[in-house]
């Protein structure tokens, strides 16, 4: 795992997009009030990229990615995930596309608080068709020696790299990750970060990672910039800066 | 609150039970106690009594000698037969002397309606309401009477209730059969003629003097009147009506105390567990308002004030609920007592006590809450709670931990974390389960009982009394009357019986050995045979005086020549009606001092001839009474099923309530502390029915846990129920059957299972998203 001393390709091995997202809005009703989250977002995510979405507090970044995981359903427009169309699908297939399809890191860490590391990592190795073994990866994220430490025992950073174990054990095809060092220093952040750049590069999982950082765009392939509900810019990196080099 | 407002609503409920069955104990209790001594007060009821074979009138003079003696009733006291018209069925009755014309100076009559007797009328009686009523008899109205064995009409005078009479019962009885007994004043010249007592008189009541002794005025009456074949002075607790009154006062009692107290239990559990919640989710607010300068008692008093008002809006419905059964069961106990009005009003002083009793409740759930909230230091309160500390349990290093799934190892770990909140829940829900358990008990064992008494124990199906002692050939006789298939005869003999300073007065029954009609039993159902000499006695009665077998008893003889005798115990039986001391007829013959007797015999007869047998039983001189084990039966069960079934019947509808609340709480709290997590699951992919799973199975293993708490404390409770309800009259046989067990369990689960089903809706609606944007 000493990725960060060397430098990164550049593009994604393949070109084909894994997600077609086409006239995405979202529209949150309250009460009297309607809140336009999305405006229209077009969007292509290849597979195997690493994708960073900046943004103003919001402008509907998380809208956009709990779209994109099946947490949430859109008011218009059709998110197309292998040529499939998540918007028309149901409970019951967005469950078993989160269940097989998607890894989740949340800036809470989300974890369950009455199981160890290793427990929390099995919960969805059980229910995955081909996962790795909970050991396995939580090696992945420098974690063997705290398998068996339950939440409360573990840092912020410690968790977050748990949380990103959990969600690559079951060797997803997308990994979304929203602010994954929202609660972190900036220390632990690079060690985090190094973990999902890892995963990404050596899985070849589709990532999209939410930040406020603007310096977290310089590990990515491609920068996404939103504002008020709407793709504002979109920029690809000609050099990737690995995790290590990172300074905020 | 709001989120809330399900588990506030479950509370109330609890609350407002546990408050119904402390109003209507209190209503009743405070009705019957104060309506009894008003009754009691104003118509001079008597405090002691005396029967006796025969004593001139000056006799009485000496009685009112006696110190401490107030006023002295001399009367005459007779039974007889009556024949209403358009009514088959033998009515037995108990004719009471009346001073001419005028009220006697004790037990005095309330007049329902009509007048008393003319002076010097011989044909009008003035008869009991309950009788009346079953007939529908008005004053004008006549019926006919056999005394001594001559055919007499009387006319109906008046409808009148007596203090001595409330609970209107034949001695040889369980249950009141208005239709069937009658109580009937007459003037006292006319009824001393027919039985030829013409200046003299076989009864005596007698006020008492204030501050005067009782016991002293029993012992002087015995005195006096024992060369007069007096049959033992007594006070009111010998006197069945005031004796079956104080039972059932002594019931409403027990069950004031014990049932409120479990329901109100239950309750300060549940606001413990919820108002703990409150503080722990407010915590922030707390050191907001704290830091602003609050002081400890004023946020002690806004937690004390919410739980107070959950509390206050359960004990105004308990209130509420409670003066209405209590209207109702008013019916039941005019029914059953008849005093002249029996109010049943809702007194300020009951309705305190019910808002002190659950305000106290209130106060015990809250404390705990509120110490909590009241002593967080500012600073600490703005922290967030303390991370809640897992452990990995013995579970998890057996061999079964590794094939646990994770959702199922949640599960026990989070029972596990909290042991004491856990094993409260298993208690809360046991407890209704016991009450399940108690108040099905009661129905099969009311079942059982009187199976046991009208199938084992009594197997006649006829019953006669004779007014005196006849030579056992009369059984003979009685045999070979047509419709007869089998007669056996009885000698029924007045003691009392004393161990040290104990005593009770009652029946020996003579029997025959081998007699088929009346079995005597153990407590297996094994039959006991009877001793050559010495007694048998209903084990409720040996355990009252305290002796056991092969102990000496001393027997008062109250009839004929009094002697008293030392008999020993021979053995006991377990009778669940009725309190009997049992003896070899010729055995008891001999103690009398008589030749082979009998006054009374029990019948097998042929159901087809009955009424025609019957007619012919009741022109026989000697017949005192007949009477139909059936109709028996029948009136024991109607008042087990308005006494006490009743009342059983609510108390299920209160513990199904319970075990309702208590589940469905611990769901909506345990799905509320886990709503992040079951978000966080189903964000991983699980789907809804493997995160229900998580509650479902928490709540499933706590109510299987509380099935057997359940079990035990309900027979525990059962037991004590059976041993608290022995009364006189009956004792509830402790059986619980499976089928007991099997429908405490089968309450419980389905309360279980309709919480969960509520609580399902629930899981379906989490937000995933919400449970992402925040850190607990
Ligand atoms: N459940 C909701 N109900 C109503 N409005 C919502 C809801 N969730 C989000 N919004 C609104 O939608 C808009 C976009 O929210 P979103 O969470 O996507 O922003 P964001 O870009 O992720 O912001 P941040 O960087 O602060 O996380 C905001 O205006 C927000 O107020
Ligand atoms: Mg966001």
């Amino acid at each position: 795992m000493k990725a960060a001393d060397r430098e990164l390709e550049t593009g994604p091995a393949t070109a084909e997009a894994l997600f077609e997202v086409r006239e995405l809005t979202k529209v949150y009703l309250m009460g009297e009030v309607s809140i336009q989250a999305l405006r229209g977002v077009d969007l292509r995510l290849l597979s195997g990229e690493l994708a960073v979405l900046l943004g103003a507090s919001g402008c509907g970044k998380s809208t956009l990615l709990n779209i994109l995981g099946g947490l949430d359903v859109a008011t218009g427009g059709t998110v197309l995930y292998r040529g499939r169309d998540l918007t028309r699908a149901g409970d019951r297939e967005l469950t078993r596309y989160r269940r097989y399809e998607v890894g989740f890191v949340f800036q809470f860490y989300n974890m369950i608080p009455s199981l160890t590391a290793r427990e929390n990592v099995a919960v969805v190795t059980e229910i995955a068709t081909d996962p790795m073994s909970p050991e396995e990866a939580l090696a992945l994220v420098d974690l063997e020696d705290r398998m068996d430490h339950f939440p409360s025992q573990l840092s912020g950073g410690q968790q977050q790299r748990v949380a990103i174990a959990r969600a690559i054990a079951k060797r997803p095809a997308v990994l979304l990750c929203d602010e994954p060092t929202g609660a972190l220093d900036s220390k632990t952040s690079v060690s985090v970060l190094q973990a999902i750049e890892d995963i990404n590069r050596r899985l070849g999982t589709t990532t999209a990672l939410i930040t406020h950082n603007e310096v977290i765009g310089e590990m990515a392939h491609r920068v996404i910039r939103m504002s008020d509900g709407r793709i504002v810019d979109e920029r690809v990196n000609s050099h990737r800066r690995p995790p290590s080099e990172l300074h905020w | 609150m709001r989120s809330l407002r399900g588990q506030v609503a479950a509370i109330a409920v609890v609350v407002a039970a546990g408050v119904m069955t402390l109003i209507i104990s209190l209503i009743t209790l405070d009705a019957l106690t104060g309506t009894m001594d008003r009754f009691y007060r104003d118509f001079r009821f008597g405090q002691v009594f005396a029967d006796l074979k025969r004593a001139p009138e000056p006799v009485a003079e000496r009685l009112r000698e006696v110190s401490g003696v107030n006023q002295v009733e001399i009367r005459v006291r007779a039974a007889v037969r009556l024949e209403i018209p358009g009514f088959a069925d033998p009515v037995r009755g108990q004719l009471l002397s009346l001073p001419e014309g005028r009220q006697p100076e004790v037990n005095r009559l309330y007049l329902r309606a009509g007048r008393l007797p003319m002076p010097e009328r011989a044909d009008e009686v003035v008869v009991s309401e309950a009788f009346a009523e079953a007939h529908a008899l008005e004053p004008g109205d006549r019926l006919k009477a056999i005394i001594r064995g001559g055919l007499e009409e009387l006319t109906i005078s008046g409808i009148a209730l007596s203090p001595e009479f409330i609970y209107q019962i034949a001695p040889t009885d369980l249950v009141p059969d208005y239709e069937r007994y009658a109580i009937l004043w007459m003037n006292r010249r006319a009824l001393a003629q027919a039985y030829a007592m013409e200046g003299a008189f076989n009864s005596v009541a007698v006020t008492l003097q204030a501050g005067a002794s009782e016991d002293l005025v029993v012992a002087e009456l015995d005195r006096i009147l024992a060369p007069y074949g007096g049959v033992g002075a007594h006070g009111r607790d010998e006197v069945l009506s005031h004796r079956f009154l104080t039972d059932e006062l002594d019931q409403i009692r027990a069950m004031a105390t014990v049932l409120p107290a479990v329901f109100l239990g239950v309750a300060a559990f549940l606001l413990h567990v919820l108002m703990g919640r409150i503080v722990r989710r407010q915590r922030e607010q707390i050191a907001v308002l704290k830091a602003f300068g609050y002081r400890n008692t004023e946020i002690a008093l806004h937690y004390c004030g919410l739980t107070g008002l959950v509390v206050l809006v359960g004990a105004l419905a308990g209130i509420a609920l409670g003066a209405w059964a209590a209207d109702g069961l008013a019916g039941v106990y005019r029914e059953y007592f008849r005093f002249p009005e029996i109010d049943f009003r809702l007194r300020p002083g009951v309705i305190l006590t019910g808002l002190a009793v659950s305000g106290g409740a209130a106060l015990l759930g809250a404390i705990g809450a509120v110490r909590s909230a009241a002593g967080l230091p500012p600073a600490e309160a703005m922290r967030p709670p303390a991370p809640e500390r897992y452990r990995r349990g013995w579970l998890d290093r057996s061999v079964f931990g590794r094939w646990l799934g994770q959702p199922t190892r949640i599960i026990f770990r989070n029972l596990a974390r909290h042991p004491f909140k856990s094993s409260l829940s298993v208690l809360g829900v046991g407890l209704a389960g016991a009450l399940l358990l108690v108040g099905s008990y009661q129905f099969n064992a009311v079942e059982h009982m009187i199976d046991i008494q009208y199938r084992l124990v009594q197997r006649m199906d006829t019953h006669l009394t004779f007014h005196d002692p006849v030579p056992e050939r009369a059984i003979a006789e009685l045999r070979h009357v047509p419709g007869v298939y089998h007669a056996e005869g009885y000698r029924a003999a007045p003691v009392r019986l004393a161990v040290g300073a104990r005593d009770y007065q009652t029946s020996i029954l003579g029997l025959d050995t081998g007699s088929r009609l009346r079995g005597l039993f153990d407590g297996n159902h094994r039959p006991v045979s009877l001793p050559p000499d010495g007694v048998l006695m209903t084990r409720y009665l040996a355990d009252f005086l305290g002796v056991a077998p092969g102990d000496r008893v001393s027997v008062e003889l109250l009839e004929g020549a009094r002697r008293t005798l030392e008999v020993p115990l021979a053995g006991t039986v377990d009778e669940p009606l009725g309190v009997g001391v049992y003896m070899e007829r010729r055995a008891l013959n001999r103690l009398i001092r008589e030749g082979p007797a009998v006054n009374g015999a029990w019948l097998l007869v042929e159901e087809s001839r009955r009424n025609e047998l019957f007619s012919r039983l009741w022109e026989m001189p000697r017949v005192a009474g007949v009477g139909m084990m059936a109709e028996a039966e029948r009136g024991i069960r109607e008042h087990l099923t308005d006494t006490i079934l009743v009342f059983m019947g609510i108390l299920l509808l209160l513990a199904g309530s319970i075990a309702f609340a208590v589940v469905y709480n611990n769901a909506r709290i345990a799905l509320a502390e886990r709503t992040r997590e079951l978000a966080t699951l189903r964000v991983l992919g699980f789907t809804r029915g493997e995160i229900a799973w998580i509650l479902i199975g928490e709540i499933g293993i706590l109510t299987l846990a509380a099935l057997p708490v359940g079990w035990l404390a309900g027979t525990l409770f059962a037991f004590l129920l059976s041993e608290a309800m022995s009364v006189d009259m009956y004792r509830i046989p402790f059986v619980v059957t499976p089928w007991t067990y099997a429908f405490s369990a089968a309450g419980v689960l389905v309360a279980s299972a309709f919480s969960m089903l509520l609580i399902a809706r629930r899981i379906r609606d989490i937000d995933m998203v919400s449970a992402l944007k925040s850190a607990e």
